[in-house]
């Protein structure tokens, strides 16, 4: 169910929720946290409703839609609230704001009375996001604060200034996108031999923020010289290289779909390491609400590693069709 | 575990809560694969691992069955089973990796060769998909079966675990039909495999909820100072099903509920719901729990008084014209398999000194409901007099392990008005019907438990024996009656020597 209140106040919205509780006893109560999107006033809101919806299914959260509309304009809050069918297993609240209320604090001041008592706060900025997320009046509501640099108009400067700005309970879904990645990694030197990892090459698109954060975190975690080149085809982070005495393993995607693993005195071995939806993304951020610190140490390892400037081949993996 | 002593993998840590857990290099070997089990729930589910990418990559599944059919039918077999039975969105990439590593070797039990070939299939694969030699083989066969499976499997070198290679054996319900015959299915598995090496699927075990017992016990402070004796009248456990055993004859007739139900999942429940707090979390202590309050568990007497049994009888349920027991196919017409069984058990501690566990199961019962239910003694005072609080009952906590799971607590609340009348209301946490969407099945986490060698949700061999302990005077019991099982209307709730054997201390079942 859609509901639409034009021209209207929190107030107003607040009560329009208790009616459609009574009504139609529509709402569950046993949402987990509040989910905060900011967005301008565009195509994007959907999507990120949508997202937020699927994510619902595992986080019974409330959701609302933060959409900055014309700040050239009267000030007027138009808001949606959607229930039931409409909104996964949530239930969302769309506010736009124009004039006076596509503000960054008017913005914070209209979701303040709509969290939901005493569940954490998650804030999420799917497009452009403030410079210092920590600071901006939304973030400060909220205790996790998600961003997504590659979605940024300019990926590289947005992660620069993830980078300068980050404060524990900020995490940016450039991370996510690696844990498929991290895991095969991990899990390929848990098998003996565990022979010392002694360098490591790491190639991907030139902007490619992902990659930089790979190589910062084997960086900080392994903490042996690791080199961080352009790779020559391929979206994305394209292959991982981790020199051991026996001989690499090396993980690499050539198409931006299939992996293979390689690692000496075994067979080459395929794995599907499709690109990661947003969706997927937000859903396992969701699962936490603590700060990662292994994040911050992945980007503070970035300081600590070597640019290649030679592209890197990465090879195709034979059986995998495009 | 093995080699693992003092080195750490520098990738891991355990503050980095994002980073799953895959099994390492692996394959899974599958008797019985034609069998409904394996196409309903063993293949969806390692689709699943797969598209969530837990399992290795190079992870290869064989099936081994009588039917001829080429690795190509296999194939399909597991496509069509995942198609109409996954979890999650089917994605043709993770399925061509995951199909790569399926294999299929026909053949018989008894029949040598076949398990040559199967062990031919098995070391191709470490060389082929790099499995590494560790091999997990899920006994998805009846038990008469398996000596000649475990002998078979010992013969062919395919039990043999050398340096970090492992085999583990996966066992399935039932372990046995009583103490001594789980005694005997014990040994017959344990010659050939370790006792660390089998793992027994109760996938009750995997439920989330199953598991949320003790996060909410052990997590809270609302719950634990209550959760005895002082405040607590009884404790119900009903696992209930509306659907009858048509079909299942075979398996389920001359075997009966309390078999079926209450030796494994009802009585694993009640050790979870009654069990002491753990040191830690360790399958150790957790095992050690669990075996310490079944034996502290005993059943109460005299059994003729505090035990029911029952067989449905046919009619009409939920607008659906069902058949008797003894009139579903393939049953013996006098059977006198039951299809209701109720027990009455005490936990003696002094955490739970006269507290009665009241344990039922059934088919075609009113619907298809798994729950806890705790149920707390009225309060020693009520300053309202008696018409205020008529209709005022017992408070009660409410663990819903299936379906729509989460938790419900019902206590009183005064009626709205000006007069002071006080009814019972229900609260309830359901972490929505969204929860049972998005969380993954028990036989996805059971399966990455076994190939990841995690032990906590099996029972071990000491829990399987000590249940049978507790359960086999009743069967005994049972069997000694010159009458056979009271008979009841399918689609109720069961026979009413169910409701004396309550009534008897004053007490009524709860209508889940």
């Amino acid at each position: 169910m859609i509901v639409d209140l034009p021209s209207s106040t929190v107030s107003d919205i607040n009560k329009a929720l208790v009616r459609l509780r009574s009504e139609g006893g529509v709402q569950a109560l046993g949402r987990v946290l509040t989910l905060v999107i900011v967005t301008g006033d565009g195509s994007a809101i959907e999507s990120a409703i949508a997202a937020g919806n699927s994510a619902s299914r595992e986080h019974p959260c409330r959701v609302i839609v933060l959409a900055r509309g014309q700040k050239k304009a009267a000030p007027r809050l138009d808001a949606q609230i959607r229930v039931g069918g409409d909104a996964g297993a949530s239930d969302v609240i769309v506010l736009r704001g124009y004039g006076k209320l596509a503000d960054d604090e008017a913005g914070a001041g209209m979701v303040m009375p709509l969290l939901l008592p005493d569940a954490p706060v998650v804030a999420w900025w799917p497009g452009e996001a403030p410079a210092e997320p920590s600071a901006d009046p939304v973030g400060l509501l909220a205790q996790r604060r998600i961003t997504d640099a590659l979605s940024a108009k300019n990926p590289t400067r947005a992660f620069e200034q993830r980078r300068a700005s980050y404060v524990a309970g900020d995490t940016d879904l450039t991370w996510t996108r690696l844990t498929p990645w991290r895991a095969l990694l991990a899990t390929a030197l848990d098998a003996p031999p565990h022979d010392p990892v002694t360098s490591a090459v790491v190639a991907g698109e030139s902007v490619s923020p992902s990659t930089d954060l790979m190589a910062g975190w084997l960086a900080e975690r392994l903490g042996v010289k690791v080199k961080r080149s352009p790779s020559k085809s391929g979206p994305g982070l394209g292959s991982v290289s981790l020199e051991r005495m026996g001989g690499p393993v090396e993980l690499v995607r050539p198409d931006g779909k299939v992996g293979r693993l390689r690692q000496p005195g075994q067979p080459d071995r395929l794995v599907a390491l499709a690109r990661r939806e947003v969706r997927d993304c937000l859903a396992e951020e969701l699962r936490r609400l603590d700060p990662d610190e292994i994040y911050g140490a992945a980007l503070e390892g970035i300081g600590k590693i070597s640019k290649g400037r030679t592209p890197i081949p990465i090879p195709v993996v034979n059986g995998a069709a495009s | 575990m093995t080699g693992a002593k003092a080195w750490t993998n520098p990738l891991r840590d355990p503050r980095d809560k994002r980073l799953p857990r895959i099994a390492g290099p692996c394959g899974l070997v599958i008797f019985g694969v034609t069998g409904d089990l394996s196409r309903k729930k063993l293949m969806p589910a390692i689709y699943d691992l797969a598209n969530r990418g837990l399992l290795p990559p190079g992870f290869a599944l064989t099936g081994f069955a009588r039917r001829n059919w080429a690795t190509e039918d296999f194939g399909q077999v597991v496509h069509d089973a995942v198609k109409a039975h996954a979890r999650t969105p089917f994605n043709q990439t993770v399925w061509d990796r995951l199909a790569e590593g399926f294999r299929f070797v026909q053949g018989s039990f008894d029949d040598d060769d076949s398990f040559d070939r199967l062990e031919l299939t098995v070391a191709d694969l470490d060389r082929v998909r790099g499995t590494g030699g560790n091999h997990a083989f899920y006994l998805s066969i009846p038990p008469g079966a398996f000596p000649v499976v475990c002998k078979q499997l010992a013969r062919s070198g395919l039990s043999a675990q050398d340096g970090h290679q492992w085999r583990r054996v996966v066992i399935e319900k039932p372990f046995g039909h009583d103490l001594s015959s789980a005694i005997e299915l014990n040994g017959i598995v344990n010659d050939v495999f370790p006792e660390d090496s089998v793992f027994r699927i109760d996938h009750y075990l995997g439920k989330e909820t199953v598991q949320n017992i003790l996060a909410l016990r052990f997590a809270n402070q609302l719950f634990e100072p209550i959760w005895n004796a002082h405040y607590v009248d009884h404790v119900q456990i009903t696992m209930a099903e509306d659907i009858g055993l048509g079909g299942r004859a075979g398996y389920y007739d001359g075997i009966g509920a309390a078999r079926d139900v209450i030796q494994n999942h009802l009585l694993q429940l009640l050790a979870f719901t009654a069990m002491e707090e753990p040191v830690s979390f360790s399958s150790t202590e957790l095992r050690n729990e669990k075996i310490k309050v079944l034996n502290a568990t005993q059943l109460v007497g005299p059994l003729s008084e505090t035990t029911a049994r029952g067989q449905y009888t046919g009619g009409w349920q939920g607008g659906e014209l069902v058949p008797a027991l003894n009139e579903e196919e393939g049953f013996n017409p006098r059977s006198r398999t039951e299809t209701f069984a109720a027990i009455t058990c005490e936990v003696n501690s002094r955490r739970w000194a006269g507290v009665p566990f009241y344990l039922r199961t059934g088919k075609r019962l009113g619907r298809r409901v798994t729950e806890i239910a705790v149920v707390f003694k009225r309060a020693p005072h009520l300053p309202f007099n008696a018409t205020m609080t008529e209709e005022l009952g017992q408070n009660a906590f409410v663990i819903r392990v299936q379906p729509d799971e989460g938790v419900t607590m019902r206590f009183g609340s005064k009626v709205p008005g000006n007069q002071m009348e006080v009814r019972d209301v229900t609260m309830d946490f359901g972490y929505g019907t969204a929860f049972t969407e998005a969380s993954p099945e028990a036989y996805e986490r059971l399966i990455l438990d076994v190939l990841l060698g995690e032990p906590s949700l099996f029972p071990v061999n000491a829990e399987v024996e000590r249940s049978w302990e507790i359960l086999d005077p009743v069967l005994e019991h049972w069997a000694a009656q010159a009458h056979g099982p009271d008979p009841y209307p399918a689609g109720s709730w069961g026979p009413d020597s169910a409701k004396a054997m309550l009534a008897r201390t004053g007490r009524t079942w709860r209508r889940p």
